[in-house]
């Protein structure tokens, strides 16, 4: 390439550079800046520690527990899912892309909101079950509730990296492996799931962190009586405008993300798994 | 036979699934009762006190106002920053784009107490602006994503054999390069708008008193119970958007037969 | 002898601190059909970039019809490069793509439009005018590259392994059909492959180069008939290259025999190396030869027989019309003007050393 243009093309990075520093590297510093100093600007562990009193560790607990059952739900509802788009050669990718996507053109705060219209007492569902006389479901204002919202918002992150890592196999793999001698359950578990991890773990990765960090699902489905960390920190910054002991729970949250991260990085070393 | 019934019977209901909350608020805007518990009977009346309502049509208006703006800005420093990225060496690529993935893997909350604490430290006034910021900085991601594949697809010398045609590289880009990652682009900027009219997490920490967007504005209407209006103005949002891509499909399914 | 259009002066180029071209220096006379051949990494993509202006030079000029052009864009260079996988505009039609030059440079569309069929007559595609780059097989867009290039009446067409991604009887018939090209067109083509068979079967001038440096110019039957180095009898064609020594003019021994040869100045008990093609050496009855040896393979390949003879602890790959069979004990002859003698080089690094004609 001749040198000249070389350099200007580089120099077309220039405005993302300058954007990214400033708005994605500078704030994140900000966060750990606020979190490991008191309201005298004197460094401390207390906001990070802070983690460990009781209310806080609760909030983190119940938010572990109820993302990981969404983010396990997702992934059993996903890849069947997947795997049945897949196998449908009708279906254009941009099509599937777009069934998903769709939702979001509805809010999603509104989208939350009609599940309890549905989930009430004498909701849709439950006229729906007792005309199939069928006991009726009282999960509004309960963990299921805050599950399920988890699972209804997210199980799109999940189905779509998966959708793009198995549509990737190439067909004569799997043709390959039935013509060694392989039935159907070997082809799967020893050919079409390791050749999707990719996908799984960024499926994982896309559902787990926005559920493990919500507050807004558990506030709108969870009666406000369930807190989960996000809804802590959300409120450390909104109404107890303490700073930085919202910065120091965040530090937490972002282990959590980085070991996510670095998960990613490990097993989708080309962007397989892409989201998009 | 069995499984392919199971399998469409299995897709139906993830459709359900996906679907019953819209199909239900969709519903809820022909509701002539004001409250979503009780079916008050059919009727158009939201539909219409909808655009008397200055509120909401405010919150409307910078909506779509912020998605433009933000899109715009960010599917043009994405395309530009992807052909930088492009040619970069090896490592400073792979820098880039684990910065470029923050925002898409980092948690919500955390991108927008960042953005918060910034732009309290920077003394910035809490608006438009300060939202509009932090709308382009998440959108650039989403643009970057769905163009660099498209230039990593293309041939290499494409580019070069324009150049050796006589092309000087601003010709060669817009007449070469820019049609064969123009649907990356698109996608790209689709990708951000829609990102950035749902987003409620973001907004919500870095808008200022008096400046909504409908999230944030259904938001501080959950406890007093939603207006109809806005069941009524989703609907119409949605069912324009559906109508727009249905017409956007069926045109290239046509002009490849 | 045509007079000299391009000259490379003392070029030297590296990329993150590997040197690639090493003070090379060449010069391309008008019409000639000249190839750049070596292995993979040898440097010869990197010598046509140059000479197309996407890549500058680290040192060294670039000399075009009297003219430095060492530090002009590629787009306002009088030459014109037929890429690897044709980089034809997926996006435009055929006309399209060979108009794109024309278009730039202002042409009337009469003239334009005279153009385009005058080049599709010439690579044999006429009506092809409407359809898309897609809609063509690998062989058709490689036709279309090539006209889309010489629309544009380059004084020299570069070609970079045009025909690599075709195959094998597509990729002989292209070799014929360039070679008209050139003679029709009447310009210079600098052609750069690693496949020594196309070089061989086209070229005027091959460039032989390896790990930046050139090893070798000359015309194919030079070339092939008298490498000048191990590097060059290896990598064109089969060839035996065995150890020596030079024990005075003609005569040299070989695995402890003694052979007549025809090369002189090579000193008295100087170790060498002698270079002989397979097809050169004559096999016979044990009591005839020279040398004796078994046969360990045989392989029929149409024209010939290749076989392994096992003689003094050498395998000679040999190829002959005779056959004998695997277990035979032959007598193996060379006649003194097949046997090419070679200095040997001092380390691995002299190998590479450049040669200048």
């Amino acid at each position: 390439m001749n040198k000249k243009p070389v350099s200007k093309k580089k120099l077309l990075g220039t405005p993302y550079f300058i954007w990214s520093v400033l708005f994605i590297i500078i704030p994140l510093c900000m966060v750990f800046y606020y979190g490991l100093t008191d309201k005298s600007g004197a460094f401390t562990l207390d906001n990070v520690l802070a983690i460990a009193l009781p209310e806080h560790a609760k909030a983190l607990w119940i938010a572990l527990g109820l993302s990981l059952i969404a983010t396990a739900i997702c992934l059993l509802l996903a890849y069947p899912l997947a795997m049945i788009l897949c196998s449908k050669k009708t279906g254009q990718q941009s099509f599937i892309v777009l069934i998903f996507i769709l939702p979001m053109w509805m809010n999603f705060l509104l989208r939350t909101l009609a599940w309890q219209t549905l989930l009430e007492k004498t909701g849709v569902i439950n006229n729906i079950l007792g005309f199939f006389h069928l006991p009726p479901l009282s999960i509004i204002n309960t963990p299921y509730a805050i599950v399920l919202g988890m699972v209804y918002n997210f199980l799109p992150f999940m189905v779509l990296p998966i959708y793009n890592a198995l549509s990737k196999i190439d067909g004569n793999v799997i043709n390959a492996a039935k013509d060694l001698g392989a039935n159907s359950l070997q082809v799967f578990w020893k050919v079409t799931l390791p050749l999707s991890i990719p996908g799984i773990i960024s499926g994982i990765t896309m559902v787990f962190i926005p559920a493990l960090t919500t507050f807004v699902i558990s506030k709108l489905l969870g009666g406000s009586k369930i807190l989960l960390i996000g809804n802590v920190i959300e409120e450390e910054f909104t109404q107890a405008s303490n700073w930085h002991l919202g910065s120091g729970l965040s530090i937490v949250l972002m282990l959590f993300i980085i070991v996510n991260m670095v998960l990613t990085a490990v097993f989708d070393k080309d962007g397989e798994g892409s989201f998009l | 036979m069995i499984k392919t019934t199971a399998q469409k019977i299995y897709i139906v209901l993830i459709f359900i699934f996906l679907y019953a909350p819209i199909a239900t608020l969709m519903v809820l805007s022909f509701n002539a009762s004001k409250t979503r518990a009780k079916w008050g009977g059919f009727t158009l009346k939201w539909y219409g006190a909808l655009f008397r309502n200055d509120d909401i049509m405010q919150a409307l208006f910078n909506t779509l106002l912020i998605a433009l703006i933000a899109s715009v800005v960010s599917t043009l420093i994405g395309t530009v920053a992807c052909i930088a990225i492009m040619n970069l060496k090896k490592r400073s690529r792979a820098v880039i784009m684990g910065i470029t993935n923050i925002p898409m893997l980092n948690a919500e909350i955390v991108t927008g107490i960042s953005l918060m604490l910034l732009f309290i430290s920077m003394g910035l006034k809490f608006g438009l602006g300060t939202i509009l910021l932090s709308h382009i900085t998440f959108c650039i991601p989403y643009v970057i994503l769905s163009v660099m594949p498209r230039m990593k697809q293309m041939n290499p010398y494409t580019y070069e054999a324009a150049l050796d045609l006589g092309a000087g590289p601003v010709y060669g880009f817009f007449k070469v390069v820019f049609p064969e990652i123009l649907p990356g682009v698109l996608s790209g900027f689709l990708m951000a708008f829609t990102m950035s009219i749902d987003d409620f997490i973001i907004t919500h920490f870095t808008k200022g008193a008096g400046v909504d967007t409908l999230s944030t504005k259904i938001y501080t209407e959950v406890k007093k119970g939603i207006k109809p209006e806005m069941y009524a103005l989703s609907t119409i949002i949605f069912m324009t958007v559906l109508i727009l891509l249905l017409l956007v499909n069926r045109r290239p399914a046509e002009k490849k037969k | 002898m045509n007079k000299v259009l391009i000259d490379l002066k003392n070029i030297s180029k590296s990329f993150d601190g590997q040197m690639v071209l090493d003070d090379l220096n060449l010069y391309i006379r008008e019409n000639e059909f000249l190839t750049l051949l070596g292995p993979s990494g040898c440097g010869k993509t990197t010598t046509l970039r140059i000479l197309g202006g996407f890549e500058t030079p680290d040192t060294g000029t670039v000399i075009f019809d009297g003219r430095d052009i060492t530090q002009l864009p590629p787009n306002k260079r009088q030459l014109n490069t037929v890429f690897q996988r044709y980089a034809l505009f997926t996006h435009m039609t055929i006309a399209e793509n060979i108009a794109f030059g024309l278009k730039i440079k202002n042409k009337s569309k009469a003239y334009i439009d005279d153009k385009i069929k005058y080049a599709l007559k010439l690579v044999n595609l006429e009506g092809y005018e409407k359809r898309m780059p897609d809609s063509l097989s690998g062989g058709q867009q490689q036709r279309i590259a090539i006209a889309r290039a010489i629309v544009n009446e380059p004084k020299v067409l570069l070609l970079d392994e045009p025909l690599g991604a075709l195959d094998l009887k597509l990729r002989q018939d292209m070799q014929y059909e360039l070679i008209r090209l050139k003679n029709e067109l009447g310009i210079t083509f600098i052609y750069v492959t690693h496949d020594q068979e196309e070089a061989l079967t086209m070229s005027d001038t091959i460039v032989v180069m390896n790990q930046g440096y050139i090893q070798q110019i000359g015309s194919p039957e030079k070339i092939y008939n008298e490498p000048e180095n191990a590097f060059v009898a290896d990598f064109i064609g089969d060839s035996n290259i065995i150890s020596s020594t030079m024990i005075e003019d003609k005569l040299v021994e070989i695995l402890g025999t003694r052979f007549p040869c025809v090369d002189t100045g090579f000193g008295t008990n100087k170790p060498v190396d002698a270079v002989i093609r397979p097809e050169d050496v004559i096999l016979s009855s044990p009591a005839n030869g020279r040398m004796k040896g078994v046969v360990t393979h045989l392989i029929f390949k149409g024209v010939h027989y290749e076989m392994e003879v096992t003689a003094n602890g050498f395998e000679w790959l040999v190829h002959s019309t005779g056959m004998f069979p695997v277990g035979t004990e032959v007598g193996l002859d060379v006649d003194p003007y097949n046997i090419q003698i070679m200095h040997k080089p001092a380390s691995e690094d002299e190998e590479a050393v450049g040669v200048n004609e």
